[in-house]
């Protein structure tokens, strides 16, 4: 049976894990390549590098440790952050990385979908959303959730997979943060909606919250930072935890 | 004592050959045909599409030189796909090593496609290894096997299919060893040491 995906996620900058990372028992947690070593040893079955980098100098470190990452790590995992282009991508996936996923600038131009799938494959396109619901709607916001779009979650994730996304990453910015469980409601209309793979994010507190975002939000995959980070959730106990609430993972 | 990894415009090269290297093996990455035919290990990576790729190995004359090789060889993912007779995507006429058809999955409510993520092995009674047994390993297809007569090892989505094959020399996994955490690595390592 295939499994539920757990997946951490890492912010880079200039080469370094950002956020106070408080990983038990590392030498450095703010290598990248080390802290991926770590969760790919406990069991991660995915990992996704964000780039937060602002500087132009900053995305070639990035290039190099994506190499160093593949060279590592004996997992699959995405990285993203800034791919505005065909030519941003080719570099990455040759340097080992299994998936790119790409947000602002699929928003911006709805084509690079079309165009990056259509050159690499469906399967490594990731298609990031992240979006917070307004009134009644659920409203896609970019640049890191700051601005507001004239774009709906659902039609635009719809969009998406038709356009050749191969995964929908959605971040509910409402949940991001808070500690108080996924986004369930929306993600089960995703599920309703499309044909490929979901991965959900934003709100993981606690283990009972990836039981829910499993069962009730039916998520392929569950993504989440900090409860990692900070070692607030082992990720072998997760996988114990979620096994034993009759959800499929790998072991 | 060398193995050679098909040099050709696969999309996993890179992946590969730094398993290989996390393994230790002696490994050269080429297209060079006497290379290819004196190695004592051949391995066919794959990811990509049937048609694009089929006609890039026709044109540098490597189909021939595949199905032609003595040695054991390992079709991953896309290269197990193309040892076949033929796929269904975009009607392509593949090596045929193995006499099968690869199909497209037909996606359903519960089941999606791309089939991407962890699933276990169930192994044939020719799979040489039992420790395999119920191993997770990763997978990232849209096109499958059926299950047939050269399977070593099943695995289920939609519909059981064929996981790995074997035939006489040729060696072949539909999921990435490469990217299977220490399954893979065992796997992959077992046929390094054939």
């Amino acid at each position: 049976m295939l499994t539920k995906r757990i997946i951490p996620c890492l912010d880079i900058k200039d080469g370094r894990t950002v956020k106070g990372v408080n990983f038990v028992d590392l030498r450095d947690a703010g290598d990248p390549v080390v802290l991926a070593a770590a969760y790919a040893e406990q069991g991660a079955d995915e990992l996704v590098f964000l780039d937060i980098s602002a500087t132009q100098e900053e995305r070639k470190t990035f290039a190099h440790l994506v190499k160093e990452i593949a060279r590592h790590i004996n997992i699959p995992f995405t990285v993203g952050g800034g791919i505005g282009s065909v030519e941003d991508v080719a570099p990455l996936l040759e340097a080992g990385a299994d998936k790119v996923s790409i947000n602002s600038s699929a928003v911006k131009n709805p084509n690079l979908i079309n165009e990056l799938s259509k050159a690499f494959g469906s399967q490594c396109i990731v298609l990031a959303v992240d979006a917070r619901k307004v009134d009644n709607a659920w409203i896609v916001h970019t640049h890191g959730g700051k601005n507001p779009t004239k774009k709906k979650l659902f039609s635009w994730a719809k969009e998406g997979q038709d356009r050749g996304a191969g995964e929908i990453l959605f971040t509910s910015m409402n949940h991001d943060g808070t500690k108080n469980g996924f986004a369930i409601d929306p993600l089960e209309k995703l599920h309703e909606l499309l044909t490929i793979p979901i991965i959900a994010s934003g709100g993981a507190g606690t283990m009972g919250h990836f039981a829910d975002v499993f069962t009730f939000g039916k998520a392929d995959a569950a993504l989440a930072a900090s409860v990692f980070h900070f070692g607030e959730i082992k990720i072998p106990d997760l996988k114990s935890f979620l096994n034993n609430h009759q959800i499929p993972v790998r072991l | 004592m060398q193995t050679v990894l098909l040099k050709y415009n696969a999309g996993n090269i890179q992946s590969v050959s730094y398993a290989l290297e996390r393994l230790a093996v002696d490994f050269e990455v080429t297209d060079n045909v006497e290379k290819i035919q004196s190695a004592d290990r051949v391995i066919f990576p794959g990811v990509g599409e049937a048609s694009t790729t089929m006609n890039y190995l026709k044109e540098k004359k490597l189909d021939q030189v595949i199905k032609n090789l003595k040695q054991p060889v390992l079709g991953i993912c896309l290269g197990m796909q193309l040892m076949c007779r033929s796929s269904e995507e975009n009607n392509t006429t593949c090596l045929g090593i193995f006499d099968e058809t690869v199909k497209q999955f037909i996606p359903t409510k519960e089941n999606k496609v791309p089939h991407m993520g962890w699933n276990q092995l169930t192994l044939t009674n020719s799979w040489p290894d039992r420790s395999a047994e119920n191993s997770s390993v990763y997978f990232v297809h849209s096109y499958y096997v059926p299950v047939n007569g050269f399977t070593t090892a099943i695995c289920n989505y939609t519909l059981p299919f064929s996981a790995a094959m074997k035939k006489d020399n040729f060696y072949a996994v539909q999921f990435h060893p490469e990217k299977s955490a220490k399954a893979g690595e065992k796997i992959l390592k077992s046929f390094l040491d054939l």
